[in-house]
């Protein structure tokens, strides 16, 4: 066992795979010899060589038809969009080839490429860095999203989505990738890809999150127990397909649920969750699911951040709303 | 100090320059003459006449096509008639290893590469048993988002060279399509890799209603390739041997490790843009349309072959009478295949089913079943 950041822990995993697995391939813009701008690829293109680890010319949608086209020659291509921000450039690559190619085939071809790409708020990057455009991925059948938020979980879920035969978004949170280190296995493990986690059982209220609002949700969780509230906090880790089960089961335990994310509240998937949970657990419910989100604006200049993110300050209200109701 | 006399520069002069490197390369005319002898790929009779089977054959695909698709039993139908050289010659110098990525209208190919022409029909009606490809047949469905087939085929080839298979990645668009961001990325990338790529702008005149002019300033589209930095060649679209010729010598080149290269042939297509309604006669004239039929793949080659005496009209009927018979077989083979099913579609979309497609799959199934 060894302490390690999220990004040595995603490090690990690809090298992982590519000891395991001769197909896999890695590549970019600066992810070879550079070893990628958040380091996440440093030292593989030495191990492994040029011919599975290299960079690209700059250009995200051209990266989207290499994967497409080395997945049909056999490959399991795992390309970077340097920040997700980026994806509109490969949007058609991605929503309207990788993730429809099993189906338009008849099930005669697949591609089995993973996307990886960062994002995320809090490190105050430039513009069109952070944005949280998940719903954007979530919405295209045919596709799988991860979004981990520890160590542990990125590791066993990247392993997860590169052995994965159709195609994988995993959104990986700038803030999260060096904020804390955890106990990660060397050997190789996987975490199975639409399973969330409960990450603090509680019997009050239902926190469901995902990414950096795992934490918040936590620390929310500790100061709601301050005021005699049990919170139980779920990281749904893969946002599509979302664990229907473990989401009911926790409501139908609690009676009152909050859903939190990052994006505004006019994106992400928060909207989704409420929808399953009036579906499948309507009477199980004290109060209505409140969201916690962002505000409907464009994601903000960097020096607005931290009045426009939302916070563990913003949870505890909004739970106690649900509490209260 | 007295300033320094410098060269000046001339832009003008630099562009008039790269522009008038791109001449057409014809090798038959349209008498059936042979007008470069040394560019003539002396093709065997055999292969000849192959090549004049395959472009007749597409011919009537192409008229039953229509027909079919009037009395709607056919859908979604790109018309070919005119660019057969351009499509069917420039396969012809293809081998069964190497990798196909076509346009929409480019189905022609797909079915001498050995797709079954039931399937195609399929295809053009919808059916997602249409795009089952065999595990050795090298090709993708037509592709419908124009510039996509580019950027998938740098991909195909890069995985060709790292497999070091001797063999080439193939893709078609047209000249509309040369105004996509995706094709310029495709051929660069192919460039930058040095990848084995065939990279075919069949400029048939018109997008839609829009003419090439109105596409780009440049005069030759086989002249973007300088911006990838790869060879690019310019084509008589409507000169069989000709087309043959410059894609055979891409793919030696590409095999040999020479990287891509760009083709554009000019061609004519004689039909709508599809038969979904579009109206040529709206932005072209009977004028332009003579002009072209004056140049039709299919006169000049038969002439040529039968100065060659090896065609004759006996050996055509005869080819479309199986072409027909053929057509008519796939048609009611088509018709034979089961209705598509609400399950069928949720069943192809993943390896591990999901759960929400699980639970769809039940739903349906239950209502199948009543």
């Amino acid at each position: 066992m060894a302490q390690l950041t999220m990004i040595q822990a995603i490090t690990d995993a690809l090298a992982t795979e590519m000891r395991n697995d001769e197909n896999v391939l890695v590549f970019g813009e600066d992810v070879g010899v550079n070893g990628g701008v958040f380091r996440a690829t440093e030292g593989l293109q030495k191990e492994f060589g040029e011919d599975r680890v290299f960079d690209t010319p700059l250009a995200e949608s051209g990266i989207g038809g290499l994967a497409i086209g080395l997945s049909l020659q056999g490959f399991r291509p795992v390309p970077e969009i340097q920040f997700f921000g980026f994806l509109y450039e490969v949007m058609d690559s991605v929503n309207g080839q990788m993730a429809r190619m099993r189906f338009r085939s008849g099930g005669s071809l697949n591609a089995p490429i993973t996307i990886r790409s960062p994002f995320g708020g809090g490190v105050h990057t430039p513009e069109m860095h952070a944005d949280s455009l998940e719903l954007l991925v979530t919405s295209q059948p045919g596709l799988k999203v991860v979004i981990p938020s520890s160590p542990y979980d990125a590791k066993g879920l990247l392993i997860s989505a590169i052995r994965d035969n159709d195609p994988v978004i995993f959104l990986e949170h700038m803030k999260l990738y060096r904020s804390f280190r955890e106990e990660v296995p060397e050997e190789e493990y996987t975490i199975p890809l639409g399973k969330a986690a409960v990450k603090r059982e509680g019997t009050d209220i239902t926190l469901i999150a995902y990414g950096a609002m795992v934490q918040e949700s936590m620390k929310a969780a500790e100061q709601l127990e301050k005021d005699g509230y049990s919170a139980e906090v779920i990281d749904l880790r893969t946002v599509q397909p979302l664990d229907i089960e473990t989401i009911v089961a926790s409501v139908e335990k609690t009676g009152r649920a909050v859903m939190v994310q990052e994006a505004q509240k006019q994106a992400g998937i928060a909207a989704n969750v409420v929808a399953e949970i009036m579906d499948r657990a309507i009477l199980s419910l004290e109060a209505p699911v409140l969201r916690v989100t962002a505000p409907d604006t464009v994601f903000p200049f960097s020096q607005a951040e931290e009045v426009w993110l939302p916070n563990a300050k913003d949870i505890i209200e909004t739970a106690k709303k649900v509490l209260t109701f | 100090m007295a300033a320094k006399k410098s060269k000046q520069f001339d832009p003008l002069e630099t562009l008039e320059a790269i522009q008038e490197k791109f001449e057409m390369v014809q090798i038959l005319d349209e008498e059936g003459n042979i007008v470069n002898e040394d560019l003539d790929p002396k093709l065997s009779d055999e292969q000849l006449e192959e090549l004049m089977n395959r472009m007749v054959y597409t011919r009537i695909l192409d008229q039953r096509s229509i027909s079919l698709n009037r009395q709607g039993r056919l859908g979604f139908y790109a018309p070919t008639a005119g660019q057969e050289a351009s499509q069917l010659a420039s396969h012809f110098a293809l081998e069964k290893e190497d990798y196909i990525l076509p346009g929409y209208r480019d189905v022609p190919q797909l079915i001498w590469h050995g797709w079954p022409l039931h399937q195609a029909f399929l295809f053009s009606r919808g059916h997602f048993m249409g795009n089952q490809m065999a595990e050795d047949l090298n090709v993708l469905p037509p592709q419908i988002i124009i510039g996509a087939q580019y950027i998938q085929a740098a991909g195909v080839a890069l995985g060709l060279q790292k497999r070091k298979k001797e063999a080439v990645a193939v893709t078609y668009t047209g000249d509309g399509g040369s105004s996509q961001g995706d094709f310029y990325e495709g051929i660069n990338f192919a460039g930058a890799f040095n990848s084995p790529a065939i990279f075919i702008v069949q400029n048939n005149q018109f997008a839609i209603s829009t003419p090439r002019e109105l596409q780009t300033a440049a005069k030759t589209i086989a002249q973007k390739a300088v911006a990838a930095g790869i060879p690019g060649i310019l084509v008589d679209g409507m000169d069989p041997l000709a087309v043959y010729a410059v894609t055979k010598d891409a793919r030696d080149r590409a095999v040999k490790g020479g990287g891509p290269t760009l083709i554009e042939t000019l061609c004519y297509r004689y039909g709508p843009h599809t038969m979904a309604g579009d109206d040529p006669t709206r932005y072209r004239t009977s004028d332009t349309d003579s002009e072209w039929e004056k140049k039709d793949p299919l006169v000049r080659f038969r002439v040529y072959l039968e100065k060659k005496g090896i065609w004759n009209e006996e050996k055509e009927n005869a080819v479309i009478e199986k072409a027909k018979e053929e057509i008519k077989a796939a048609i009611k083979k088509a018709d034979g295949t089961p209705k598509q099913k609400v399950t069928d579609l949720l069943g192809i979309m993943y390896e591990e089913v999901p759960f929400n497609v699980q639970e769809q799959i039940d739903i349906y199934k239950e209502k199948e079943s009543k």
